[in-house]
């Protein structure tokens, strides 16, 4: 049944199906409704889950850790600062293995104080050992945040995973939404199965223990090797999603009129709803233009960037963050995936919507249509910047 | 010691199963005194098993049988609080030919 | 270019004197690298320091792996640290014990040139009662180094740290170690 709800409101809903043992959280500026919806739930009677307020984004992390190590199927819900509060201890929760499950509302960071949309703080943690996905509405905020932890969850992976929705362009705007029915959705994630739960006292087992350089690569090692698996599981479970909810998800980008595009951008989050619209546009006027979301963004699908892109002659990659002092992180990821598999288009960045400055399919358009008279020494570019 | 496994071998997360890491660390190395145990002037009043900071006094059925020097990090804690003096810290060189 | 492997005990010292060396093999005009081995460092664990002694400038930043000394500031650890391992065979084993030359040849199974010293009873009688000292004593001695420079760089680097009355024991040590391996060294 369709519903209208904002992005925070759809991922309550997925964690409201899913139902997590615990749930930790830190409602601080700019914490999202997530944990509010959510506390409500438990409040209510809704949810049988242990509500751990906690009192730091650091501490809410750890608490997940802690808990997952237990046994427990964890998520959290985090943003902006609080996010890069809380990033020490995902590195931990990856390390140890831990399938904790994060709604990641992308605020940009201080300073200056700023509350809106960028992806600054999912660059943050791009290192941390997490998967990433990134989504476009609300619909399908609620459909990978149940896909996600399916992913988590998998006996290859078991690692936390990160689902992003563009602060306020997703967070706070009101949408349509189908949500599955409960037992449908309950019945897709399916039961929890914790691996060395702590609270197992008859097979004990040490968590968190030193690692010495005899051993801590080859933990790391296997840490890339379960992340490495992700891709693979990534589209085994969007099929089965696909199949069950009707919805037309497949592969680990999303390619949008591509196929005889001599032009593209490439572009994370909700910019790709706004990127269509330039695309059709375009079209309608006979321009070979495209696009390319990318929906996995950690592990980086570096075969089905490359393969996307490989008859494009002129490539946008937009980033919704500085990589201070270097191109922006999509930007890089991208290059690497066309020089990897020696497709060699003329590769431009741009780098857009800082601090919730907005960017229109007008914009974009003016990317696409401006591509081919870039010179190519002006590699790094800003879209609605004034000089 | 052992063979160090390979990245493919090695437990989800680092856990270390079993649930005893110490057990498998084996610290009396580091010890430069050992603490002997001398049984007759021992009075098992079991001071030295509360004090021991790495649970290395080995007891059974209630009374102290001995230490553990796999573990013993030699600090003398247990020859300090005996009343009795019945554990001396005895220099941990082994062959010595001191005179 | 000279490596040196120190094997001690956490608190008896030995990093500290690879440092003092160090600083001895500078005054010397050589280009010099001193590092401990980082572990769980606690009092009384196992502990290894290196040092590199080169006319040369020292580009490598790597680990020891071959020495040309192994030092044994601890006896305790002669065999459970297995110093000879990767010991040049032409390499020298500096060790304080109280035992024979024959006698450490014999528990190691090294072949090469073995000095031995009693450091714990050089240190006792000199009223420091430690055995790091005179270890590095006996280390110049065997590297060759001129007396008076070391005496000269203890002096500065230890008279910051200690009373003047602590020093000059620590100097005697010092000098009894040094002489102690210098016979070693043409003996053994």
């Amino acid at each position: 049944m369709r519903k209208v709800m904002t992005g925070h409101k759809a991922v309550a809903e997925a964690m409201r199906q899913i139902e997590p043992d615990v749930v930790a959280v830190y409602p601080i500026t700019p914490q999202s409704e997530i944990a509010e919806y959510y506390a409500d739930y438990v409040h209510d009677g809704i949810v049988h889950t242990e509500l751990v307020p906690v009192e730091s984004e650091h501490s809410a992390m750890s608490a997940c850790v802690g808990a997952a190590a237990a046994g427990a199927r964890v998520m959290t819900a985090t943003s902006s600062q609080g996010l890069a509060l809380l990033v020490e201890v995902l590195y931990i929760a990856a390390g140890m293995r831990l399938p904790i499950v994060m709604a990641l509302a992308n605020r940009s960071l201080s300073a200056p104080i700023n509350i809106h949309c960028d992806h600054s703080d999912a660059y943050l943690a791009r290192d941390a050992g997490a998967f990433q996905v990134f989504c476009e509405s609300a619909q399908e905020v609620y459909d990978y945040t149940l896909i996600a932890q399916r992913i988590a969850e998998h006996d290859k992976i078991r690692l936390p995973g990160i689902v992003n929705l563009d602060g306020f362009s997703l967070t706070h705007t009101s949408q349509v939404v189908e949500p599955l029915d409960d037992a449908v959705a309950k019945k897709f994630v399916g039961v929890f199965r914790p691996v060395h739960p702590l609270l197992d006292v008859d097979k004990p087992v040490t968590w968190g223990p030193f690692a010495m350089p005899d051993y801590y690569f080859e933990l790391k090692r296997a840490q890339q090797a379960a992340i490495e698996e992700v891709p693979t599981v990534f589209l085994d479970v969007q099929k089965a999603f696909a199949k069950m909810s009707g919805r037309a998800y497949t592969g680990l980008v999303e390619k949008y009129r591509l196929d005889d595009a001599d032009r593209a951008l490439v572009v994370l989050g909700s910019t790709a709803g706004t990127a269509k619209i330039a695309v059709d546009a375009l079209r309608s006027k006979g321009e070979k233009v495209g696009l390319l979301k990318v929906w996995l963004y950690r592990p980086f699908p570096y075969q089905a960037v490359a393969s996307a892109l490989a008859r494009v002659k002129h490539v946008a990659v937009l980033d919704r963050a500085i990589s201070f002092g270097a191109m922006g992180a999509l930007y890089s990821d991208v290059a690497t995936s066309l020089v990897r598999s020696q497709v060699l288009p003329a590769l431009h960045n741009y780098i857009y919507g800082l601090g919730g400055r907005d960017i229109t399919a007008e914009q974009l358009a003016e990317v696409l249509v401006g591509l081919e008279k870039v010179h190519p020494d002006e590699v790094l570019r800003y879209i609605g910047l004034r000089e | 010691m052992a063979e160090l496994k390979g990245w493919k071998d090695l437990p989800i997360g680092g856990v270390v199963p079993g649930g005893v890491a110490a057990a498998l660390n084996k610290t009396g190395s580091w010890r430069a005194e050992r603490p002997v145990w001398n049984e007759e002037k021992c009075i098992q009043c079991l001071q030295c098993w509360f004090h021991c900071p790495d649970t290395s006094i080995v007891i059974r059925d209630q009374k102290v049988t001995g230490v553990d020097y796999d573990h013993c990090k030699g600090c003398g804690v247990c020859a300090a609080i005996c009343p009795k003096d019945a554990i001396d810290m005895v220099p941990e060189r082994e062959g010595t030919c001191a005179k | 270019m000279k490596e040196i492997r120190w094997h001690g005990r956490g608190g008896q010292g030995a990093k500290t004197v690879s440092q003092v060396l160090a600083q001895i093999n500078l005054r010397e005009g050589k280009y010099v690298q001193a590092f401990p081995e980082f572990g769980p460092e606690r009092s009384g664990a196992p502990i290894r320091a290196y040092n590199r002694i080169s006319d040369e400038e020292i580009l490598v930043h790597s680990a020891v792996y071959s020495p040309d000394l192994a030092v044994i500031v601890d006896e305790s650890l002669l065999t459970s640290e297995k110093p000879t391992d990767g010991l040049h065979p032409d390499g020298t084993l500096v060790v304080n014990t109280s035992c024979s030359t024959e006698e450490i040849r014999t528990r190691t199974g090294f072949k090469g040139k073995i000095v031995v010293l009693d450091a714990d009873r050089i240190g006792r009688e000199a009223g420091t009662g430690f055995a790091n000292i005179p270890m590095l004593g006996a280390v110049a001695a065997v590297l060759g180094t001129a007396w008076s420079i070391v005496e000269e760089e203890v002096r500065r680097t230890m008279g910051e740290r200690i009373s003047k009355e602590m020093l000059d024991k620590n100097i005697t040590a010092l000098r009894a170690a040094y002489d102690a391996a210098k016979k070693g060294v043409a003996g053994g």
